[in-house]
């Protein structure tokens, strides 16, 4: 039987002549997903926001959007958003959240519950009230922030500080990349995307440490190797793995998107623009030709260097 | 890299073998298991967005204990200087403090050393904190006696402790199974109820404070002082419940008895009218009490004061001495039952409110369930099919090794009684990402070696110990956002970090051994003279 190959043995691409390209197109890019955050915005969900957000299906038939619409919004709670959720019969509920304190948000629940009648069943019931909303927006960016700063002490501590520094920002570009995304396909950020962010992290990471593990490796057998050439041939030699390996987690992601219904679908879209679009372009293109610009192997004799150090 | 120990080889079978065992109890029948000794009946617990069911949680409401406490100052002020024989004007609540003037200048060293005896050292270590209940100064004649921020913070620390005995009581109640109440940081109360189809009823049961009084009517104020608001200081106005909603009542603030000499409240029907009635009994003290009122008062109307609303306020016809009763007031048979399972648990000491609620209905936990369930298996299927074909026999050991790797975080999961939500099903799938990526990296790193011209069972060899380091590598920063993620999430996003925590743990350790064994064992078996990857 012949085995599957997706790449072939002893690449020779020259990623490093693409940073002309890769480092502009990635600034380019970090400044739009940074004004798309500040002029477009998140979407932020109840967990951030404060509010209420309720799951319905109705009983018979497919719901009618519009009545409910006009029953609800004429309860005076402020902003009512209704939207069809994966099934005709299925909506999604969101009310914002209401001036006077934790009390008024069960009141606004009760209203609601009231106006919609018997003819529906309750799938999911959230509310969140003003003081849990603040708590958790702050514990989320203390949470990712704290995770950034352990990883970069880590990778400072396993390898030299240029390795943490590239890494941090490398995969800091993913993060902003992925918030851009959010902003543009208006995704709830809630908790959820917290976690999905820190997984992006966590993931992108561990592909940019197998390639600075082979750039290490590289750097103590050929000493005299200059760096462009010597960061291309790590990148080539790990790329077979870099490929395989997202191609099972890109598998593994699609069954969740395809299959694992609504309650997750957000998280798992996010995951798979994060982890497969952004996480394998950054590795190869950003976090690798990077370590040039931060003074990685500048010790080296680059003129005369001809990569044929001796064998270890 | 190749060669085991035999004792070696059998331990890590045995460890492997063990952590999968405790995944049984999950596919079996929980009755099956109940026979079982209790450490082997761990297993996983499905989270509440899987089997349904709410979670709220609570705070208490500082700023009542708050006032509780300085009302309670003011009222301990007065009979201290009252016992003492001092005089005093203007005592009063402002702010924080309570204030009291000395009527006498030369009296107010006296009332000073009476009134530090109300100031109790705080807990802390034996006393050790140096800290007092009060804060006790005078301006001259004007003494302030301010209750410290410490005596709050330990008041309210008791009012979560009581309240969790009494939510307790009143859940167990609903007779739901397994209910989760614990504390959550310094004043709130986390309850978790599964499987409940609508939680407007448990919202009501936590909601309530309970605080039920015998008073008297004042039937000395006219309608129109009520209309103007001019009536007696010790008297207050409350209003009805249900249709008597707008109905005011004025009601004196002594209290005749009160809900806490309740021994017992049950649901009932009156014989005469079968309306639904809640009967009680008193204790001793309680009874006692309540037959003097009653028969100092018969003919006067007195009320039944639940969270400062009127349930109802029946004139007295004759003494009551048995020491039980009832209460009628427009009950339905569901709320006499609930004021019932209410009196019996007892008042809370301070309100609460519900400052978060999440509740999911039984119906999309089960279609959550059967989503995860699918998406999966197709998952797993697809990354089967892909690791066999691209590196064949050694696709077979992966898919092997991750397998028992699935296997195993399933069972940490059930000896940690873990949480099974469903982002976590989706950290369950990643892993089978991250386990692939282990065999990956080690088989990719075989074949540069094969490719560099070693032999074989040397390529094999030097693949693995170079692969190792790696892979320890890229987990440990993935662990570290897993970590961070456990300690700011909760409910299901705590989920997603327990499984891909523990997922990562299993893949370094399947990577490190079992792979490690498998390979090891084929190598010595067929002495192979190519690598077949």
């Amino acid at each position: 039987m012949r085995l599957l190959r997706i790449v072939p043995d002893n690449t020779k691409f020259d990623f490093m002549r693409f940073r002309r390209i890769s480092f502009p197109m990635s600034a380019l890019m970090s400044i739009l997903a940074i004004s798309l955050y500040f002029f477009h915005g998140l979407n932020f969900g109840i967990d951030f926001k404060g509010g209420t957000l309720i799951e319905i299906q109705t009983k018979s038939g497919p719901a009618d959007l519009a009545k409910m619409r006009a029953t609800l919004n004429g309860l005076g709670l402020g902003e009512v958003q209704l939207q069809e959720f994966g099934a005709p019969n299925d909506v999604l509920i969101r009310i914002a959240e209401q001036p006077g304190g934790d009390a008024a948000q069960q009141a606004a629940v009760a209203k609601a519950r009231q106006a919609l009648g018997e003819g529906v069943d309750y799938r999911r019931v959230e509310v969140v009230g003003p003081r849990v909303s603040g708590e958790l927006l702050s514990y989320g960016i203390i949470g990712l922030m704290a995770a950034i700063l352990c990883i970069l002490i880590y990778l400072w501590f396993r390898f030299e500080w240029q390795f943490a520094l590239g890494a941090m920002i490398a995969n800091v570009h993913d993060l902003v990349l992925t918030v851009g995304f959010m902003s543009l396909t208006r995704v709830d950020f809630d908790l959820t995307s917290i976690a999905a962010l820190l997984t992006i992290l966590g993931y992108s990471l561990n592909d940019t440490v197998v390639i600075y593990d082979r750039i290490r490796e590289m750097l103590r057998r050929y000493k005299r190797m200059p760096m462009p050439e010597l960061l291309n041939a790590s990148v080539n030699q790990t790329l077979s793995r870099s490929v395989i390996t997202h191609v099972t987690v890109s598998l593994a992601l699609l069954a969740l998107l395809l299959f694992g219904g609504q309650a997750i679908h957000s998280f798992t879209a996010t995951m798979m623009f994060g982890v497969v679009l952004v996480g394998t372009y950054t590795s190869v293109f950003i976090a690798s030709p990077i370590l040039i610009y931060l003074g990685v192997g500048t010790g080296r004799d680059s003129l005369t260097g001809s990569g044929k150090d001796e064998k270890p | 890299m190749l060669y085991f120990a035999r004792w070696k080889a059998a331990a890590i079978v045995l460890t492997a073998l063990v952590i999968c065992l405790f995944a049984v109890p999950n596919f079996l029948p929980a009755q099956m298991v109940d026979s079982w000794p209790k450490w082997a009946q761990r297993h996983v617990v499905l989270g509440l967005d899987l089997q349904g069911g709410s979670h709220i949680l609570l705070e208490v409401d500082t700023n009542a204990v708050r006032k509780e406490k300085l009302e309670t100052l003011r009222d301990d002020v007065r009979r201290v200087l009252r016992d003492a024989r001092i005089g005093y004007t203007g005592l009063v609540v402002r702010g924080d403090s309570v204030e009291v003037r000395v009527r006498e200048a030369n009296q107010t060293e006296q009332a000073l050393t009476k009134l530090r005896e109300l100031s109790q050292p705080l807990g802390g270590f034996l006393g050790a904190s140096g800290q007092r209940t009060l804060d006790i100064s005078n301006d001259g004649t004007l003494i302030r006696l301010t209750v410290t921020e410490p005596a709050i913070v330990d008041r309210v620390r008791q009012a979560v402790d009581q309240s969790i005995q009494i939510i307790e009581r009143r859940v167990n109640e609903l007779g739901t199974v397994e209910p989760l109440i614990q504390r959550e940081g310094s004043d709130r109360i986390l309850v978790q109820v599964p499987g409940l189809q609508d939680p407007t009823r448990l919202k009501e049961l936590l909601g309530k404070t309970a605080k039920l009084d015998f008073r008297m009517v004042d039937t000395n104020v006219t309608a129109d002082q009520v209309q103007r608001g001019n009536i007696p200081p010790d008297d207050e106005i409350l209003y009805g419940t249900g249709p008597n909603a707008k109905t005011p009542y004025v009601i004196e603030k002594r209290v005749l008895v009160s809900g806490g000499d309740l021994t017992d409240a049950q649901p009932g029907f009156d014989q005469r009218t079968s309306e639904p009635i809640v009967t009680f009994r008193f204790n001793t003290t309680g009874a006692r009490k309540f037959a003097e009122a009653t028969q100092q008062n018969v003919g006067k109307p007195f009320a039944i004061v639940l969270d400062n609303q009127v349930i109802s306020a029946p004139v007295i016809r004759e003494p009551i001495l048995g020491g039980s009763g009832q209460i009628s007031g427009s009950f339905t048979v569901q709320s006499a039952n609930d004021l019932a399972i209410l009196l019996r648990a007892g008042a809370l000491p301070a309100p609460l409110t519900i400052i978060e609620e999440r509740t999911v209905g039984p119906g999309l936990g089960a279609d959550s369930i059967a989503q995860g369930k699918l998406s999966s298996y197709v998952g797993a299927a697809m990354v089967i099919v892909f690791m066999l074909a691209t590196y064949g026999l050694f696709g077979l050991f992966a898919n092997i090794a991750v397998a028992i790797n699935v296997a195993m975080i399933f069972g940490v999961l059930s000896m940690l009684n873990a949480t099974l939500t469903l982002p976590g099903i989706a950290g369950i799938v990643l892993t089978v990402g991250i386990a692939v990526d282990s065999n990956v990296l080690i088989y990719e790193r075989i074949r540069e070696e094969v490719r560099g011209g070693r032999t074989p069972i040397n390529a094999i060899d030097a693949g693995f110990s170079r692969a190792l380091a790696t892979i320890l590598d890229s987990n440990i920063t993935t662990f570290i956002a897993a970590a961070v993620l456990f300690y700011i999430g909760t409910g299901p996003v705590r989920g997603f970090a327990v499984t891909l925590g523990v997922g990562i743990i299993t893949t370094v350790f399947t990577a490190f051994t079992l792979t490690r064994l498998i390979v090891a064992g084929w190598v010595r078996w067929w002495r192979p003279k190519r690598v077949p990857i």
